[in-house]
């Protein structure tokens, strides 16, 4: 049986529990006595640990165990919720969250056993120090096994050792006596799984498997095939061969979980004798034939391929694809609508089989048209995820910052339900991170400096997400001390980023905005939490490398804000489409500012190299033929068509020969092959057919 | 007919035999997702000569080698017969090949390919990885790792 098609759904449901764990371990720590919480983190942590066992990563199952352990004593009363606890517990999610990094990437948990959580978890377990709550603990822990003892009591030694029914083929013997007379031992093992278990076939399966990592199972009762199709009551009886101790694979067994109770016994001399006697009654040279010959076939027969099904979870190294959850009702209206764009497409061919071809054809075509609109937009908001699922974690970030700088802080979130495409959801964690660091550890002063300047000893930071037209808004910032211009263009000077007389002439605007050069960090201290080389610049790349925006304001000693500006999707955009020389290319139309027709008589000389003055703003020209090495038109023309494009406050003007018009287009991207050139982000089809190139203006800049 | 079907036949291997200039070649069928006729290409700006452009294939934006300039031989007009392969190699993104012309599929024995190489030409020896028999003619079986690779 192959656990990993479940591995998907597994990683995704974790990353929920671990989630919820995060939140409710904070509230906890509000609240220690909020029994709702507590019961809910229990419910987690207890489907956590199901969840890891099933899919066989015992290191995440016992970790998930013992915290389950501490919060069951919690629920009971045995225990009190406090400051190292709550750390201890947070520390233990980052390390299941470590396991599920390393699962995703590889298919299998990694090595690392967290012994130093689990002693700890242990120790709050047994501590409070008193022995007196060691015991109740203990007995809380072994709740599990507990349960179980009733059930061992009821079942006698008969019904225990069922594997005795099992009657050895002619084949199985030969390799029994054989393996004995290599020293081998064969033992009768038979396992109980818990009558509330829900997927027996898997829970058979990892016996199976834990059996097999010191033995080889000769035969089982029922059959191999008959257990992976669950088709057993609570037991199954096998008889395996080892060179190891009974115990040894008695617990390896045990381990599994929601598995009642294994039990062994090496196979009796006497019965194994009873059970050859027959066929080795005859010639012993007769025996020592089967011997050599018969074994292949069993041996190789019944255990290959469960071998095979064993190996696969850790060989096949699934790469998990990513996913979204779609609503179901998006798909019924994406359904709908397809079955709309048939009729329509019906209606076309039946109006071009008529002589009558202008009416009809013109109204399908606009019904037509209509649909194609609506399909996109839903299949767009079907890419569409909240923001939720990444800012979610970080409330937890904040507290551990708060503990870290000593500062005290508390984070506001609005509009975690804002809708972004898939894509950019993932992207946006960190940059939002670095942002919420920096408010955290530049941003805010010390408690001291706050009470001086008459602000509440708690700082805040704030992150709020809205929409905003075709673009999301995502804003962060602090109650804090907001930039001091002086000071960057100070830094930014000894940093050999600008000269002195450069900075003279900045104004706050510049000076602010050489934050975001590279190698550029504030902070006097390297801390942990920020300055360690990466800074505002990289957030800026990723930002625009998701086409997005970011804006600062400040007012000193009033705090500051960071305003990303994000496109809503990034697999269509509105662009302008040109046409230089013979060719076609797109200008997203996010990135023009203007369109200008300047005579080539305004064009002057700056250090060489063309510039144009529109109302005041000196403006480079770029003239696109050359840059897309296309032969330039023979014929002089009076004026030049300019496509003006900004990055930021930079600008720019695009020479082309032509303007088609704005258009829908949908990003294809080009094969790492050709992908070379910069300045092409990408292709497009258009109506005819044809390929025509993206280009990227903010990479001209 | 633009597409030829692929078959797999596992004690033999079939070749679509292509003509480059006066020589043939031969192209392993597995590789082959598609045969389109000559279309237009998109250039695109600044990549090695031998990358025509892309095309687009039903919705898909695959990159166009001239295997001619790849492999240094000289220049041809387009005809008629001009034909885009498009190859789908393990682990590599589609990729359309230019060619004269698609002739036939021939199925070769391993008793009928020559592992070690001796292409006629010593320019396209580094792109053949070994010569198959057809009747009495010779095809230069074309290593596509090789043509593909940058």
């Amino acid at each position: 049986m192959d656990v990993s098609q479940y591995l998907e759904i597994f990683i995704d449901e974790t990353k929920e529990h671990l989630q919820s764990l995060n939140t409710q371990i904070l509230d906890l720590e509000q609240d220690p006595e909020n029994e709702t919480t507590i019961n809910e983190i229990f419910r987690a942590a207890h489907s956590l640990k199901g969840m890891a066992g099933t899919m066989g990563f015992k290191r995440m199952q016992n970790l998930t165990h013992d915290m389950e352990n501490v919060f069951s004593e919690v629920r009971a009363g045995n225990l009190k919720v406090n400051g190292t606890m709550i750390d201890i517990l947070f520390q233990c999610l980052d390390a299941l969250d470590e396991y599920l990094t390393t699962i995703q990437s590889t298919a299998d948990e990694g090595v690392n056993e967290n012994e130093n959580l689990i002693k700890a978890l242990n120790d709050q377990l047994n501590g409070g120090g008193s022995a007196s709550e060691a015991a109740p603990a203990k007995q809380e822990a072994a709740t599990e096994t507990a349960a179980e003892a009733p059930a061992d009591n009821s079942s006698s030694d008969s019904e225990k050792a069922q594997w005795k029914s099992i009657t050895l083929d002619e084949s199985q013997k030969t390799v029994i006596s054989s393996a004995v007379e290599q020293g081998m031992n064969v033992y009768g093992i038979t396992v109980f799984v818990e009558a509330s278990c829900l997927l027996k076939a898997a829970r058979s399966f990892l016996v199976f498997k834990a059996v097999e990592d010191s033995g080889e199972i000769i035969v089982s009762n029922p059959s191999t095939q008959d257990i992976e199709d669950e088709k057993f009551e609570l037991s199954f009886s096998l008889i395996v061969i080892s060179g190891d101790k009974l115990d040894k694979i008695i617990a390896a067994i045990k381990n599994v979980s929601e598995i009642e109770d294994a039990y062994g016994e090496p196979l009796d001399k006497s019965a194994y004798a009873q059970v050859e006697e027959a066929p080795a009654q005859p010639e012993v040279v007769e025996n020592k034939q089967t011997v050599e010959n018969a074994p292949a076939a069993p041996v190789a027969a019944s255990p290959e391929p469960k071998k095979e099904a064993a190996k696969k979870p850790a060989a096949a190294k699934p790469v998990v694809n990513r996913t979204v959850r779609v609503d179901i009702e998006k798909l019924d209206v994406l359904m709908n609508l397809v079955s709309e764009l048939i009729i329509a497409k019906n209606s076309l061919v039946s109006a071009s089989g008529t002589n009558n071809l202008d009416r009809g054809f013109n109204e399908q075509i606009e019904y037509l048209e209509s649909v194609t609109t609506n399909l996109h937009e839903s299949v767009m908001k079907v890419r569409m995820v909240p923001i939720e699922s990444t800012v979610n974690k970080f409330p937890r970030m904040i507290r551990d910052l708060s503990k870290n700088l000593g500062k005290k802080m508390e984070l506001y979130m609005t509009g975690e339900e804002t809708e972004l495409d898939r894509t950019v959801v993932d992207e946006i964690g960190d940059p939002l991170m670095h942002l919420l660091r920096n408010s955290a550890d530049h941003g805010l002063e010390s408690a001291e400096v706050r009470r001086e300047r008459g602000k509440s000893e708690v700082g805040s930071i704030f992150l709020n997400a809205y929409q905003e037209g075709n673009n999301v808004i995502i804003e962060v910032g602090d109650d804090g001390n907001g930039i001091d211009v002086e000071k960057v263009k100070a830094k930014a000077i000894e940093k050999g980023i600008i000269n002195e007389e450069q900075a003279a002439a900045m104004n706050d605007k510049e000076a602010i905005d050489l934050l975001f050069s590279a190698g550029f960090s504030t902070a006097k201290v390297i801390s942990d939490v920020s300055g360690r080389g990466v800074g505002l610049d990289v957030v800026k790349s990723k930002i625009e490398a998701l086409s997005g925006e970011v804006d600062v304001k400040t007012k000193l000693g009033e705090g500051s804000t960071f305003t990303i500006r994000l496109p809503l999707t990034l697999a269509i955009i509105q662009a302008l489409m040109v046409v230089v020389g013979e060719e076609m290319y797109a200008i997203s139309l996010g990135s023009i500012q203007t369109i200008e027709d300047v005579p080539v008589s305004d064009i002057k000389f700056v250090q060489a190299k063309e510039v144009i003055n529109l109302r005041g703003t000196v403006i480079p020209l770029i003239r696109l033929h050359e840059v897309l090495d296309i032969p330039e038109s023979e014929e002089k023309t009076d004026s030049l068509m300019v496509v003006i494009v900004k990055k930021g406050d930079k600008l720019a003007g695009l020479v082309v020969d032509k303007l088609i018009g704005q258009q829908e287009i949908v990003i294809k991207s080009l094969g790492k092959l050709i992908n070379k050139f910069k300045i092409i982000s990408g292709a497009t089809i258009l109506g005819d057919g044809e390929v025509a190139l993206i280009l990227d203006t903010n990479a001209m800049l | 007919m633009d597409e030829i079907k692929v078959s797999e036949n596992y004690s033999t291997t079939q070749y679509i035999v292509i003509q480059l200039g006066d020589e043939k070649y031969g192209i392993d069928i597995k590789y082959v997702d598609n045969i389109l006729k000559m279309q237009r290409i998109t250039r695109v700006p600044r990549v090695p000569k031998y990358l025509s452009g892309v095309i687009n294939l039903r919705g898909e934006v695959v990159t166009v080698m001239d295997i001619r300039t790849k492999m240094d031989l000289p220049k041809m007009e387009e005809t008629k017969n001009t034909r885009i392969i498009i190859l789908k190699l393990e682990n590599v993104e589609k990729i359309g090949v230019i060619v004269d012309e698609v002739k036939e599929v021939v199925t070769l024995g391993a008793d009928e390919v020559e592992k070690n190489n001796q292409s006629a030409k010593e320019e396209t020896a580094m792109f053949v990885s070994a010569v198959g028999k057809v009747g009495s003619e010779l095809v230069s079986l074309l290593d596509l790792h090789a043509v593909v690779a940058e």
